[in-house]
């Protein structure tokens, strides 16, 4: 009964948090699309090209967070043993693919016609690219492994090995010569980016985080009922007779 | 509109870039959400024969 | 009880142990010895430092140095310098360039140096900078070796 004490708990936690979730992302993400399309001005160099910025910086930081989140869980999951924390990760990963492949193309598509190229093998865009194959590794650990336990115990460990790569996207740009530009907003010396392109750009970083938190725990709950469907078909396997 | 629509002349690229993130997200809430109400009806569907087998 | 307690806890140990090594080593290794391999493109000074043989393809990147720009008569031939504040660098191009490439902003090329020390461009990719303003601003003087990334270079260039 203790395996479902816990789950049963975070379905009440998720049902309560999720109307307010639904209602941020509504909110932030209508008004960080009306700043970014009619209340930020072009960039003095990007022109116009720059609101694709709204959607490419937030992609890029949720992949990431996202990441952090799939490796805390696989962390949890290997250490404490805790029946959640396997779950979470594996309610993650698909979104934070998501995100990564997001960033990937709408970077591709800014850079085409500010760089003058979609793609470029520098430290910034190669350990993206990473970071995308980790994610796709982390799902096809989960799917090539029968064994639940087994299959759980080799996707965390990929994933916490992966958390190498977070650092290295993060710190590319300064450690080695890249065609991608440096930070602009998490920044020691402080922001280089002007107050009204700011404003747009945190909102949609919100309506994104937003987005997360639903899209989250609608999947955690999707995994619950997967791991209680699948330990149902085992208890009416090895012990037909009703046993609970 | 036009010259909003036009983007300054990056409109191929500004709007792609946007029509493929609100796809990938629509795309991936509504097959979660999906996926979600099919697991709900067999849970519920697997108690409900749980509880006329005994 | 108390047997499981340090189980989990000989996992904590081991787990935090393997995962900070790991990250410490891969870190260790990209930032000290990587740094130039792992790099995109070579800048002015570097290329200088290094001799580079002539034909030799390689990337240089830098500032398109200001006053340095000038279209050939037959219309499609760029030349400019590419500097680091360190060094500079002559750079010829035929084609089209991005809409970004401006003078006092960075570029990253593609080519070789010929037998006069130039350097022949294939292609010519813009870099912008980490700063994004309102049309009309300016958030320092254009063309100055102002950029972060040049006085880091300039610094450890100094230093090594």
């Amino acid at each position: 009964m203790h395996r479902f004490a816990n789950p049963a708990q975070f379905n009440r936690l998720a049902d309560a948090i999720l109307p307010w979730a639904t209602g941020a992302f509504v909110l932030l993400l209508g008004a960080g699309l009306y700043y970014a399309f009619f209340d930020s001005p072009p960039d003095y160099q990007q022109g116009e090209s720059v609101r694709v910025m709204y959607i490419h910086v937030p992609a890029a930081w949720m992949a990431m967070f996202t990441y952090m989140v799939m490796a805390v869980a696989s962390f949890t999951a290997l250490v404490w043993r805790h029946p959640l924390a396997l779950l979470a990760g594996r309610a993650a990963a698909p979104i934070g693919a998501v995100f990564t492949a997001l960033a990937l193309i709408t970077g591709m598509l800014w850079g085409k016609p500010m760089w003058g190229t979609y793609w470029v093998w520098d430290g910034r865009l190669t350990s993206v690219l990473v970071l995308l194959f980790l994610y796709l590794g982390y799902m096809a650990l989960w799917q090539a492994i029968d064994e639940e336990e087994k299959a759980g115990r080799a996707a965390s460990i990929l994933a916490l090995v992966g958390v190498v790569n977070i650092p290295i996207i993060k710190f590319s740009v300064d450690w080695w010569s890249t065609l991608h530009q440096p930070a602009s907003v998490m920044r020691l010396d402080g922001p280089t980016i002007d107050g009204s392109m700011l404003m747009p750009l945190l909102l949609m970083a919100g309506a994104y985080q937003a987005y997360f938190a639903v899209v989250f725990l609608w999947r955690m709950k999707l995994e619950i009922n997967r791991r209680k469907l699948a330990v149902a078909r085992q208890v009416s396997m090895h012990a037909p007779v009703g046993a609970e | 509109m036009a010259e909003f629509l036009s983007m300054g002349g990056y409109a191929s690229f500004v709007w792609t870039a946007y029509g493929t993130s609100a796809a990938a997200l629509v795309w991936l809430a509504v097959s979660s959400r999906k996926q979600l109400k099919e697991t709900n009806e067999a849970v519920e569907a697997a108690r409900a024969r749980r509880r006329g087998d005994s | 009880m108390a047997g499981l307690k340090t189980r989990k806890q000989q996992r904590l140990v081991v787990v935090s142990i393997a995962l900070t090594s790991l990250i410490g080593a891969t870190l260790l290794i990209l930032f000290a010895l990587g740094g130039e391999s792992l790099s995109l493109f070579l800048q002015p000074s570097d290329v200088q430092k290094r001799n580079v043989a002539v034909g030799q393809n390689f990337r240089l990147g830098g500032l398109v140095e200001t006053g340095s720009f000038s279209r050939l008569d037959d219309g499609l031939t760029f030349r400019f310098t590419v500097t680091d504040c360190l060094a500079n660098q002559p750079v010829e191009f035929t084609g089209i360039l991005p809409d970004l490439f401006r003078e006092g902003q960075g570029v990253v090329t593609e080519g070789a140096l010929n037998e006069s020390g130039v350097f022949m461009a294939s292609t010519v990719l813009a870099k912008h900078d980490e700063n994004y303003r309102p049309p009309g601003t300016m958030p320092k003087e254009e063309g100055q070796c102002s950029h972060p990334d040049d006085q880091a270079a300039a610094a450890s260039y100094a230093e090594g």
